[in-house]
């Protein structure tokens, strides 16, 4: 993967503009960018949304397909998700298999999402331990400008919320059944500079930033996952104020995605 | 949530669990310092029935030699669960969650690692579980961080790692594999030992937010135990040259030193222990020569006195020091100046771009 070069001078300036409160493109430290979601997007796909998040845009698609069950859950459905950064989005993407930021942006989303069971895999079985409903959640990033685990997350969940499983597909007589998620995971990610932690990061935030923390919150603000990520770290009182600033944005994304 | 193919009684009446364990009562943790010959450092640790091995290789040349940092080393971790470390065999090799668990130690060993003193350059840190049962991330990074000591890298200081959760609507500590499968939450936690920083976490499940900030404060009382036990190991192995006349002939003659005095004296040993540390990155073929480590008393002495000393001189004062003591008074606010303390060369500014770039 090519590695970016952030100039010091930039990376300098960032840091001290952070240091008192101030952040390149105007926003507060707290202030997430607009969210505009388009859903749904693809008709091929069983349910899709495309999201922006500022000039960050993604598509997520969602396809429902028959398939095996795991032998240890016979008759449960499987939900799959997976990301690539695809080298339409970047000039720091290559092709090629998912490397691990890729496989860390996929497991981040997929957990929100397993973890909060958005998804009622037992209606997706349909002949225990011989065939089940899988759902393919693929992400994709189209413009890449900071932030992917929060973009992914909301692509991912408005996705869902327009999906259906294609009943009639193996039974003529039968009706497409809307996927219906529940408690709406909503995830906010904020790193840290310095010692300053701000919300939803640009790119360039995103590059020189110390620690990363995506925390995932439902509709009941409850906590259903958690990331932290880079070399940097935080102090337990700075996680629990990410964690309160989850609660509160993620209030205000919710229903773009889920109505 | 509790499995629905199964009604496992987690807790029971008495308030104990499936082991016997109390809710905020680790599994019994063994460690022990340099177990391999072959690397640099090494580690075996035994964390409940956890069984992992960590062998630490470097300051070495990055491979891939695009991913060499001209201003600072990398750490890489490889984090491995063997094909027969659980009861159904895995398939060999690395698979996604292997690769998200590897790049999440690298950028938490990473974060301790004095990784300035050796541009250009990797540590490799390899830890294979042998037998797992839950909990082997934090068993992984607790092993990594002593197998790292053990190598004489420069370190800020060790990592220690534990996971607690929710199982049967308890808030319990160190979950075990069972409380692992069908427990409702679990976040696994890794913390600078004398800073708090938090350089681990991750959380999956359903926990309230209070609960949450339960069982961060269980993680973080639990990590100072498993940061005493990781620093006893470190002390048993290198003070027997001190006290039995240096009867193991493999250790490194520098971390014997350093060792040592970090056991007699408590505040200033921590200097010393730093200080050499510069000198090996400095000089990092001390480091690996293999040979020189096998000379027990005289390549020790001849060390000591010679290079490491001249070459401490000049930092001793400044660096460790400074470090070693804001973050103490500090707590949590300790860590951003403490880094600039240590770096007095600019290099620290780049951290985030390589640390997210690999």
């Amino acid at each position: 993967m090519p590695v970016n070069i952030v100039s010091f001078i930039k990376r300098d300036y960032i840091h001290s503009m952070a240091a008192k409160d101030i952040r390149l493109d105007g926003r507060a430290m707290d202030e997430m960018r607009e969210v505009t979601v388009t859903k749904p997007f693809i008709t091929s796909a069983e349910g899709s949304a495309k999201v922006q998040l500022g000039k960050t845009q993604v598509i997520v698609g969602v396809k429902i397909e028959q398939g095996t069950p795991f032998s240890d859950r016979p008759n449960m459905g499987v939900l799959i998700s997976t990301a690539e950064l695809a080298p339409i989005a970047s000039p720091l993407f290559e092709s090629g298999p998912p490397r691990p930021p890729a496989i860390e942006l996929a497991r981040v989303v997929d957990r929100g999402i397993r973890e909060s069971e958005t998804i009622d895999l037992a209606p997706l079985c349909i002949e225990e331990g011989e065939k089940v409903w899988m759902i393919f959640i693929d992400m994709l990033p189209i413009d890449m400008h900071g932030n992917l685990f929060d973009a992914f997350n909301y692509g991912a969940m408005a996705a869902l919320s327009t999906a259906k499983i294609p009943w009639s597909k193996i039974d003529e007589s039968k009706k497409d059944v809307p996927l219906d998620p529940h408690h709406a995971p909503v995830s906010l990610t904020a790193v840290k500079l310095g010692n300053k932690v701000m919300v939803d990061p640009s790119i360039d935030e995103e590059e020189v930033a110390d620690a990363r923390l995506t925390v995932v919150i439902d509709e009941n603000d409850d906590i259903r996952a958690m990331q932290k990520g880079l070399n940097g770290s935080f102090s337990i009182d700075e996680i629990k104020y990410v964690v309160g600033l989850s609660r509160d944005l993620g209030k205000k994304v919710r229903p773009k995605l889920m109505d | 949530m509790s499995d629905p193919y199964t009604d496992v009684q987690l807790i029971d009446k008495k308030g104990l669990r499936l082991d016997g364990r109390k809710l905020d009562e680790l599994r019994p943790i063994k460690i022990e310092v340099g177990v391999l010959k072959r690397a640099d450092g090494s580690c075996y640790l035994e964390w409940g029935e956890n069984k992992v091995i960590v062998g630490v290789y470097g300051p070495r040349e990055v491979h891939p030699r695009h991913m060499q940092n001209p201003m600072r080393g990398i750490v890489q971790a490889r984090y491995n669960m063997v094909s027969f470390s659980v009861s159904e065999r895995k398939r060999p090799g690395p698979d996604r969650r292997s690769s998200e668990i590897s790049k999440l130690l690298s950028e938490a060993l990473e974060h301790v690692v004095l990784t300035d003193r050796f541009p250009r350059t990797t540590v490799d840190v390899y830890i294979e579980v042998v037998q797992a049962s839950a909990g082997t991330r934090c068993a992984g990074l607790t092993a990594a961080s002593v197998a790292l000591a053990d190598a004489g890298i420069p370190m800020r200081d060790l990592i220690a790692s534990v996971a607690s959760g929710k199982v049967g609507d308890k808030l319990v500590l160190d979950l075990g594999q069972k409380e692992d499968n069908f427990g409702q939450a679990d976040v696994p936690f890794a913390m600078v030992g004398r800073t708090g920083e938090v350089v681990l976490l991750q959380m999956d499940g359903h926990l309230t937010i209070e609960e949450f900030d339960t069982i961060m404060e269980m993680n973080r009382k639990a990590s100072l135990e498993v940061y005493e036990i990781q620093k006893a190991a470190l002390q048993d192995r290198y003070s027997s040259f001190t006290e039995e006349g240096e009867a193991e002939p493999d250790a490194p003659e520098e971390e014997k030193k350093d060792e040592k005095k970090e056991k007699k004296s408590s505040p200033p040993p921590k200097a010393d222990k730093e200080p050499k540390d510069a000198k090996e990155s400095k000089e990092p073929k001390d480091a690996k020569k293999p040979e020189d480590a096998k000379k027990p008393k005289e390549p020790k002495d001849a060390k000591e006195s010679k290079e490491p000393k001249d070459a401490k001189k000049p930092e001793e004062p400044k660096e460790p020091k400074d470090a070693k003591e804001e973050p103490k008074a500090k707590g949590e606010k300790a860590p951003v100046p403490e880094e600039m303390v240590e770096e007095a060369i600019p290099e620290k500014d780049d951290k985030g771009p390589a640390g997210g770039d690999e």
